[in-house]
C-alpha cells in the first residue's frame, strides 16, 4: 500500500501543480460562473411572477444561461478534464527514463497505473465538487432560495455521476498512453475519439435508424414507422456515453423529467398547460428511471480502467 | 545454490517471438564480487538483468536471487536489488532531496528515518550543494550519482549498474567506478556491472562474463580467461585484448 499512496500523493501534487490544469480549472470555473450567473438573473425573473417553483435550486444547474446550462457545459467539456489529466501519464514516464525506476522499486507494478488513475479521479472529485459549490454559492445569493434535503441529494448524485463520466474519459486516456509511445498520438487518438462518440454518434444514430425506418419528408410517415425511427435513432446514441450522462444528469437535476427520451411532441404551450398537472418525481424514483444510464455509464469506466490495467500489466517495460 | 552464491541463474532463456535474446544462461555471482558483465549491444545484457528484477519473464529456466525467486517474489526481490538503469530518467521539476523522498516512499521508509538518509546519501555521492537544485539543470554526471544515491537508500545487498559511466568524461566516469569500488569494499555490496568500458570493468570487477547474441561465451577471472586464449607467459593481458579475442572468434 505504501507504494499506491506514494504514486497517488506524488501524482496528486503534479497535477494540482501543472499550469495545463490550472489553466483548465480557470476556465471551467469561469464558464461555469458565467453560465449560473445568467440562468441566475434568468430564474430570478421568472421566480418573481411565479407563485409556487419547484425546486429551483436545481434550475441553476440545468436552466440554460447565455447558450448551455451547466449540466450540458459538463456533458461537453468534461471529457476534456480527463483527458488531459491522462493522456501522457504513462508514455512521459516511459519516454523521460523514469518507468523502469518506478517499477524497479519494490512495489507491485499496478501500484503505478492505479496511483496514477486515483489521484485523477481525486482531482476531477475536487473540481467538480468545489465548481458544484462555487455556483451553488454564487447562486444562493442571487436567487436567495434556501435547497431543500433532496435537492442536495440530488445535486450529490449528479456530482457521483460526473465523476464517473468523467473518469471514462480518464480511462481512456491512460489506456492510450500505454498503448502508444508518442505523446502526441496518444493525445490526438484521445479526442479523436471523444469528437467520435460525443458528436458523431449522433449522426450514426440518425443515418442508421433512416437506414432502419426510413421517413418520407413529402408523404405521412406511418407512425410505426416513426416510433422504429426514433428508437433505433435512441438506442444507437446511447453508445456515446456523452448521451448516457446527459440523459442521466438532466432526468436527476430535473425532477419533473420522468422519463429519458420521449416520443411526444409538444408545443410550447401546451407543454405549459400540461405542466400545470404535472407532479415530479420522487429522488428514488428518478434514481430508478436512470438506473441502466447510471450503471452502464459506471460499467464502462471501470471496464475501460479494467483494459488499461491489463495491458499496462502484461507490457515489458525496458525503460 | 551454494552458501555463498547470491545471483543463480539455470538455463534461463528469453525468446521474443523467434528472436532469441537470451539462451540458456547458466550464471552464479558469489556474495561481495564485482561481476563485469560485458557484450556489445543487443547481446542479451539487459534483458538478463530485466528478467533477474522480475520484470520480465523468462521463455524458460530459472533464476534466484538471495534464495528468492524473481517472478514469484519480485517485490522482495527488488527490496534487495538496487537497479540503475542506462537511461535513467528523473523527474526535472523536483529537486534532488524532493527526488530521493519519493523513492524512499516508494520503498516504504519510515518518515523519520528519509531527511537522516537522504542528507548522508547526498553526501556519499558529493552532491549535498546541489541538494535543492532542480534535477533539470544537472549534469549528466550528476544525475548519474543522484541515481545510485536512489539506488542505496533502500540499502541494498546487491547492485545492478548498466552502463553506469556512459555518456561521462573520463574524471567522472573515475570517480562514480571509485565510487562503486568503495561501496563493495565497504558495504560488501554485490555488484553487477554492464559496461562497454572495459578498462574500468577491469579496474573493480573480480570475474567477469562475455555475452554474446545471448550466449554466455566466457565466464571467470580475467587472468584465467587470459590464461585459456593466450595460454601461460609472461605478458599480463587487458580485458579489452581477452574481449576482443572471444568477439573475434564468435
Amino acid at each position: 500500500m505504501s507504494g499506491l499512496f506514494a504514486v497517488f500523493r506524488k501524482e496528486l501534487c503534479d497535477h494540482f501543480s501543472s499550469y495545463r490544469f490550472v489553466i483548465l480549472f480557470a476556465l471551467i470555473a469561469m464558464v461555469s460562473f458565467i453560465t449560473s450567473y445568467m440562468a441566475g438573473l434568468h430564474m430570478k425573473e421568472n421566480l418573481e411572477a411565479l407563485a409556487k417553483t419547484r425546486f429551483p435550486f436545481l434550475m441553476l444547474f440545468s436552466s440554460q444561461g447565455a447558450l448551455f446550462s451547466m449540466i450540458q457545459f459538463v456533458a461537453f467539456f468534461g471529457p476534456l478534464i480527463g483527458l488531459i489529466l491522462g493522456f501522457d501519464s504513462i508514455n512521459r514516464e516511459r519516454a523521460q527514463g523514469t518507468l523502469i525506476k518506478l517499477v524497479s522499486q519494490p512495489i507491485y507494478r499496478d501500484a503505478v497505473i492505479n496511483g496514477k488513475f486515483l489521484a485523477g479521479v481525486a482531482t476531477i472529485s475536487v473540481l467538480l465538487v468545489s465548481v458544484v459549490l462555487v455556483i451553488s454559492g454564487f447562486g444562493l445569493a442571487i436567487v436567495g432560495v434556501v435547497p431543500e434535503i433532496e435537492e442536495i441529494w440530488r445535486l450529490l448524485i449528479y456530482i457521483l455521476i460526473s465523476i464517473f463520466y468523467i473518469s471514462f474519459w480518464l480511462g481512456i486516456s491512460i489506456l492510450f498512453s500505454i498503448l502508444f509511445k508518442g505523446i502526441a498520438t496518444s493525445a490526438l487518438a484521445s479526442v479523436a475519439l471523444w469528437i467520435f462518440l460525443s458528436f458523431f454518434i449522433s449522426l450514426g444514430a440518425e443515418v442508421a435508424a433512416n437506414a432502419v425506418a426510413p421517413q418520407d419528408s413529402k408523404s405521412q410517415t406511418k407512425p410505426e414507422l416513426f416510433v422504429k425511427n426514433m428508437r433505433i435513432k435512441e438506442t444507437v446514441s446511447l453508445s456515446s456515453p456523452m448521451v448516457l450522462y446527459s440523459k442521466a444528469t438532466e432526468t436527476i437535476i430535473n425532477p419533473m423529467r420522468k422519463t429519458t427520451g420521449s416520443f411526444i411532441m409538444m408545443g410550447p404551450m401546451e407543454e405549459l398547460l400540461s405542466s400545470r398537472f404535472k407532479n415530479p418525481l420522487s429522488l428514488g424514483q428518478s434514481m430508478i428511471v436512470v438506473f441502466p444510464h447510471m450503471t452502464t455509464l459506471i460499467a464502462i469506466t471501470l471496464i475501460c480502467f479494467a483494459i488499461s490495467y491489463l495491458v499496462f500489466i502484461k507490457q515489458e517495460i525496458r525503460t | 545454490m551454494d552458501a555463498d552464491t547470491i545471483i543463480e541463474t539455470v538455463n534461463l532463456t528469453k525468446k521474443y517471438k523467434k528472436y532469441e535474446a537470451v539462451s540458456d544462461l547458466n550464471l552464479k555471482v558469489k556474495e561481495g564480487e564485482v561481476f563485469g558483465f560485458l557484450g556489445p549491444n543487443g547481446a542479451g545484457k539487459t534483458t538478463t538483468l530485466l528478467m533477474l528484477l522480475g520484470l520480465s519473464q523468462p521463455t524458460s529456466g530459472s533464476a534466484e536471487i538471495c534464495g528468492l525467486d524473481p517472478l514469484r517474489k519480485a517485490k522482495e526481490v527488488k527490496r534487495v536489488v538496487g537497479y540503475l538503469p542506462e537511461n535513467v530518467g528523473f523527474y526535472g521539476d523536483l529537486d534532488a532531496v524532493q527526488s530521493l523522498e519519493y523513492v524512499a516512499s516508494l520503498n516504504g521508509i519510515q518518515k523519520s528515518k528519509i531527511a537522516e538518509k537522504t542528507e548522508e546519501l547526498l553526501e556519499l555521492v558529493g552532491i549535498t550543494k546541489d541538494a535543492h537544485k532542480k534535477i533539470g539543470a544537472f549534469s549528466r554526471g550528476m544525475k548519474q550519482r543522484l541515481g545510485i544515491a536512489e539506488v542505496l537508500i533502500k540499502e541494498p545487498s546487491i547492485l545492478f549498474l548498466d552502463e553506469l559511466t556512459l555518456g561521462l568524461d573520463p574524471e567522472g566516469a573515475l570517480r562514480l567506478i571509485d565510487l562503486i569500488h568503495s561501496l563493495n569494499r565497504d558495504r560488501k555490496i554485490t555488484v553487477l556491472l554492464c559496461s562497454h568500458n572495459l578498462h574500468q570493468v577491469q579496474k573493480i570487477s573480480n570475474r567477469v562474463g562475455i555475452m554474446i547474441n545471448g550466449k554466455m561465451i566466457a565466464e571467470g577471472s580475467i587472468e584465467s580467461l587470459a590464461k585459456e586464449k593466450f595460454g601461460l607467459g609472461e605478458k599480463e593481458y587487458s580485458l579489452e585484448e581477452i574481449y576482443m579475442k572471444y568477439f573475434q572468434e564468435v
